[in-house]
């Protein structure tokens, strides 16, 4: 296990330092409900996390802090070199280092999958709409839907949806992809494609965080795979290790339930 | 001396109209723009807009239309302005409209899923641009029904500025009515002219709600 306390003072330079993210003694409270207990967590860059845990226990508020889209109490986060903490500038640098797929895409419905994939670059980046264009059709090919370019999101399928979501986030040129339950909203044929796009996106060597409970998913492109329960991180380690010799009584119920 | 109600006396009923119509694309286009900021300041970040915005919504909603024609007509006696019934119910009727449409409106933004405003953010896309190509787009497909629903009440609303003698459609009505003491006739035909203004836009509104309905399902 990479148990790094000092990871936060070598964090401190943008951009410089090999660790993604540093997550050190993070709580979180939803009034007076306790949703994240001293979670601490360095993710280097290329690696690739997977997250696991039964419902409610903390999952999507811990990737959804490493993009501000939940506010923490108590702590300290460093998004590639930038504190959460230090102000909005960092905020608004750390969102646009980070791309976020949904359980449910979340994509434009009054846009066409390529606006989907240009409004950021253009607005936020301040690309040329050519340029943005160029970069989207590449992304689109990439996750194996260039010709659904000018339809709708409505008139694609899920899966068709989730990559597209996929490409949308891939146009920012983002460092760090954060996954939340991609593929739990899709039909059963539907699931391997969009794991088969983030299987490629691991082989090039992206960061990843991924909350979810493919397993197969997590054997073959995980470095690491962490298991939470109310709100805390109960054990961690390489997915093979994992499987095979969970430590606690709670991730072995887990593992259990899900297999 | 009473004269029978002819052709003429029709003519000016119809005429006033053009009052009616116009006072009413004046509150309109005045409401559009106050209820654009009340809707923003209500969803805002920014507690005490927030609470100002549901203050100026609350008083307008919760008293009659026409006490805030009184109000703003007398009102402007006591700051020492000219009593004038086109300023007064301007004004009145467009705060009117902007508490109202800004209530509607506000429905419509929180309409939008919340996934839309993650997403955005999550791209990066800060508070302005997040409004203008993400959440207002798709609000204002939600809002044109009710929008147009509330622009059938505002016309109606209208005939309220009669009392503070705003010579439109059911002034005119009144005049020509003391005239020819013709009621039936006189207010038949005020009547229809509210329900022709009126009709179409009802119209347009339940189709705009079905295409709406159907092209989120499709
Ligand atoms: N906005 C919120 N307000 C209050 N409580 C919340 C909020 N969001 C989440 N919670 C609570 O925080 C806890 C953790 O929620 P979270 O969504 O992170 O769980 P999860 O592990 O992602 O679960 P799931 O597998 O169901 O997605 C849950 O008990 C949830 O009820
Ligand atoms: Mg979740």
């Amino acid at each position: 296990m990479t148990e790094v306390t000092t990871t936060a003072s070598t964090a401190g330079m943008p951009g410089t330092s090999d660790l993604a993210v540093t997550m050190n003694g993070v709580n979180k409270w939803y009034g007076q409900f306790h949703a994240l207990k001293d979670i601490t967590l360095t993710v280097a860059r290329g690696e690739r996390i997977v997250i696991c845990g039964p419902s409610g226990s903390g999952k999507s508020t811990l990737i959804r802090c490493i993009n501000r889209l939940e506010s923490i109490q108590k702590g300290k986060i460093v998004v590639d070199g930038h504190d959460l903490g230090a102000g909005a500038k960092s905020v608004d640098v750390v969102r646009q280092e980070t791309g976020m797929v949904f359980q449910s895409f979340n994509l434009f419905p009054h846009m066409t999958v390529l606006e989907n994939c240009t409004l950021a670059p253009i607005k936020v980046r301040g690309v040329s709409s050519a340029e943005a264009e160029a970069t989207a059709r590449k992304f689109l090919e990439r996750v194996r839907i260039p010709e659904q370019a000018d339809k709708y999101p409505a008139q694609l399928s899920g899966g068709q949806q989730q990559r597209v979501a996929i490409a949308r986030a891939l146009c920012m040129n983002p460092k760090i992809m954060l996954f939340d339950e991609p593929t739990s909203a899709l039909d059963p044929e539907m699931v391997k494609e969009v794991l088969d796009t983030m299987i490629d996106l691991a082989s090039e060597g992206m960061t990843m965080l991924c909350v979810t409970h493919e397993m197969g998913f997590a054997r073959q492109v995980a470095d690491r795979v962490i298991f939470m329960d109310q709100g805390e991180i109960v054990e961690e380690g390489a997915p093979e290790a994992f499987f095979s010799s969970p430590k606690h009584e709670r991730t072995r119920n887990f593992l259990g339930q899900i297999s | 001396m009473i004269r029978p109600f002819g052709w003429n006396e029709f003519l000016i009923i119809v005429m006033a109209a053009q009052w009616t119509i116009a006072l009413s694309a004046i509150a309109f286009a005045g409401g559009g723009i106050g209820g654009l900021l009340v809707a923003l300041a209500r969803v805002s970040d920014i507690r005490p807009l927030r609470i100002l915005a549901v203050g100026f919504i609350r008083v307008f909603q919760g008293t009659p239309l026409l006490m805030q024609l009184f109000l703003v007509f007398f009102g402007m006696n006591i700051f020492g302005l000219a009593i004038n019934p086109w300023v007064a119910a301007s004004i009145a009727l467009t705060l009117h409209a902007s508490a109202f449409l800004g209530e509607i409106w506000r429905g419509c933004v929180e309409a939008v899923p919340p996934g839309q405003r993650e997403a955005a953010t999550a791209l990066g896309l800060k508070y302005v641009n997040r409004m203008r190509y993400i959440i207002l787009p798709q609000a204002t497909r939600i809002a044109v029904a009710p929008t147009v629903g509330f622009l059938v009440q505002l016309i109606k609303g209208t005939s309220l500025a009669a009392i503070i003698g705003f010579t439109e459609l059911t002034r005119q009505g009144q005049i020509i009515n003391n005239a020819t003491f013709s009621p039936f006739m006189v207010f038949g035909t005020v009547a229809a002219i509210y329900f022709v203004l009126c009709w179409p836009l009802s119209l347009l509104a339940r189709r705009m709600e079905v295409r709406f309905s159907r092209s989120t399902q499709r």
